[in-house]
């Protein structure tokens, strides 16, 4: 990504702002996040400091007006106000905003750590479905209809396994 | 078991052991969780909430670790109640402000806390005495375990563990540790620790956590950051740096006993002289001599059989435990009276500071008793059986 001010170098400071309930976004290289005295993001006003070099961009004006979750109906302008989500959901419903966001937050967009070991065990399994249609597909086009029929009985049980243990979710 | 009891009796992991337990107080790691698809508590409606509470309370409860719990709901503890909790880190001040659906539940030992319906459906925190992260993440990371068998938790492949704020997704995982360094404060180098461990993305805090002032020469030192990075190294990287903060701290105690012996002595002596004489004292000038108290018990100017007594104060003169033990509502110059009684009773016996002992040893170039300079060792080895 280029830095919006200069144009050539990459961009490695990037900056969001919520002004009246839209977000903006100025990404810019080190040297020019220097020239423009953005050493504390909390300090200065990006609108101040760049509108007038039309380099902020509104970003995804649908997100900031009128956008709700579907899941639990939580708004932008709420999150503007509180800082805080409404629901799981609402990380996908407001991903874009959502992402600039973490990026300053965070160390990485991607979490390395723990996953609930019911949702790798589901992962695997269906991994494995997988890898046996395939094979499925093979032995039906290679004519060798009793693997295949093997095969079609093997998914059919892991299917019913992966089933099962969607179900203990206790929702 | 009953709510009462726990508010009666010390947490096991105040007790002031563990290894570092000198300069550092305890170990905490709390793991945020939410429920899948179910509103956020700060967004989902009283109905709502209380559901979500009815929902994962008898898990919780359920658990083995919580075989003699307390589970209380938070509408039926009284504010002073909630006040001795948060003093004793139980439960957050947020959590104090909690009423219909939200509850806390709390092992007999109080080394486990599970605040249900705070800003996120679980927070679970595990607690030890000094320097015990990996021993407080191993307990805390096993009931998350074996609550997610139960509960399905908002879990994103990229994202991780999905939290109400932002700031928490991913691991969900705060760890932080309570120090404990009045000889960086009395050396004006505690600026430049803070400053430096703010540089690599950890935060520093007072006492009571976020925006709370640095009572008794006590910091919080915690992961700013929560994804991006395993659980396992994230705690790497915050027992690296307290590990070196634990170094400068005991290299600036060394420095005051060897070249500024007489500003050390005047704030030891001063706050025996105060601690054992005065009629009136609130909360703030309590923590900042008992500081210096326990100070000088690391240094050796009181006998070690004395620390406990010291290490006790610091609980039990804060307001709301003051106010535990007597009937009524206490105005606060009763409070700060009060407060002053209980530290004199308590070190009524205490003997005066030896300095000719402690000057004599610095003199003779043995620097400070032995136990000052315990090389930073591995953690976990002579960690307090669970």
């Amino acid at each position: 990504m280029l830095c919006d001010v200069c144009k050539v170098e990459t961009a490695s400071v990037f900056l969001t702002q919520i002004v009246e309930g839209k977000m903006q976004k100025v990404n810019m290289c080190e040297a020019c996040s220097k020239e423009k005295g953005v050493s504390d993001p909390t300090g200065f006003a990006l609108a101040d400091l760049l509108l007038g070099m039309g380099a902020a961009q509104p970003v995804e004006r649908s997100l900031s007006e009128g956008r709700r979750c579907p899941k639990c109906g939580f708004s932008q302008s709420e999150f503007t106000k509180t800082g805080r989500l409404g629901c799981s959901v609402c990380y996908s419903t407001f991903s874009e905003g959502l992402e600039v966001m973490l990026k300053g937050m965070h160390k990485g967009l991607r979490h390395t750590g723990k996953c609930p070991e019911r949702l790798q065990r589901a992962l695997a399994l269906e991994n494995e479905v997988r890898t046996l249609a395939q094979e499925l597909r093979s032995a039906v086009e290679g004519e060798r209809y009793e693997e295949a029929a093997a095969l079609r009985d093997r998914i059919k049980t892991l299917e019913g396994e992966s089933l099962k243990a969607a179900g203990t979710g206790g929702k | 078991m009953p709510t009462r009891n726990i508010l009666s009796r010390g947490g096991d992991w105040f007790g002031g052991e563990g290894p570092h337990h000198q300069i550092v107080v305890s170990s905490r790691v709390r793991l945020a969780r939410n429920l899948s698809g179910k509103p956020f508590p700060g967004w989902a409606k009283k109905v709502e909430r209380s559901a979500i509470l009815d929902l994962i309370r008898p898990q919780v409860e359920g658990l083995p670790e919580m075989s003699e719990a307390s589970s209380v709901a938070c509408q039926d503890l009284s504010a002073l109640e909630k006040q001795v909790l948060v003093e004793r880190h139980l439960i957050s001040r947020e959590h104090a402000a909690k009423g219909l659906g939200s509850a806390v539940v709390m092992n007999r030992r109080q080394t486990l806390s599970i605040m249900i319906n705070e800003e996120d459906h679980l927070r679970m925190q595990a607690l030890r005495s000094g320097l015990q992260l990996r021993a407080a993440f191993k307990a805390i990371n096993k009931v998350d375990t074996e609550l997610e068998e139960k509960l399905d938790f908002a879990f994103d492949p990229n994202l991780g563990y999905l939290t109400a704020c932002p700031s928490n997704v991913g691991t969900g995982m705060r760890a932080s540790a309570m120090l404990h360094v009045p000889a960086l404060v009395l050396s004006d180098q505690i600026n430049q620790v803070v400053q430096a461990v703010n540089k690599i993305g950890l935060a520093v805090r007072g006492l009571y956590g976020e925006g709370t002032e640095a009572l008794g020469n006590l910091f919080q030192i915690s992961n700013q950051t929560t994804l991006g990075e395993r659980e396992e190294e994230i705690l790497e990287r915050l027992q690296k740096v307290i590990l070196q903060v634990i170094e400068h701290e005991q290299n600036a105690r060394k420095n005051l006993l060897q070249n500024r012996p007489n500003t050390l002595l005047d704030h030891i002596g001063r706050s025996y002289g105060i601690l054992r004489h005065a009629y009136s004292m609130n909360s703030k000038e309590a923590l900042n001599l008992l500081s210096l108290a326990k100070l000088g018990c690391d240094l050796g100017f009181y006998p070690d059989t004395q620390r406990r007594a010291v290490d006790e104060l610091f609980m039990e003169t804060q307001p709301a435990h003051l106010q535990k033990g007597s009937q009524k509502k206490l105005a606060t110059e009763e409070r700060d009276i009060l407060r002053s009684d209980i530290i004199r009773k308590k070190l009524e016996a205490f003997s005066s500071p030896d300095v000719d002992g402690v000057m004599g040893r610095v003199k003779e170039g043995a620097g400070a008793p032995a136990d000052l300079d315990p090389a930073p060792g591995a953690e976990g080895q002579s960690s307090v059986p669970e």
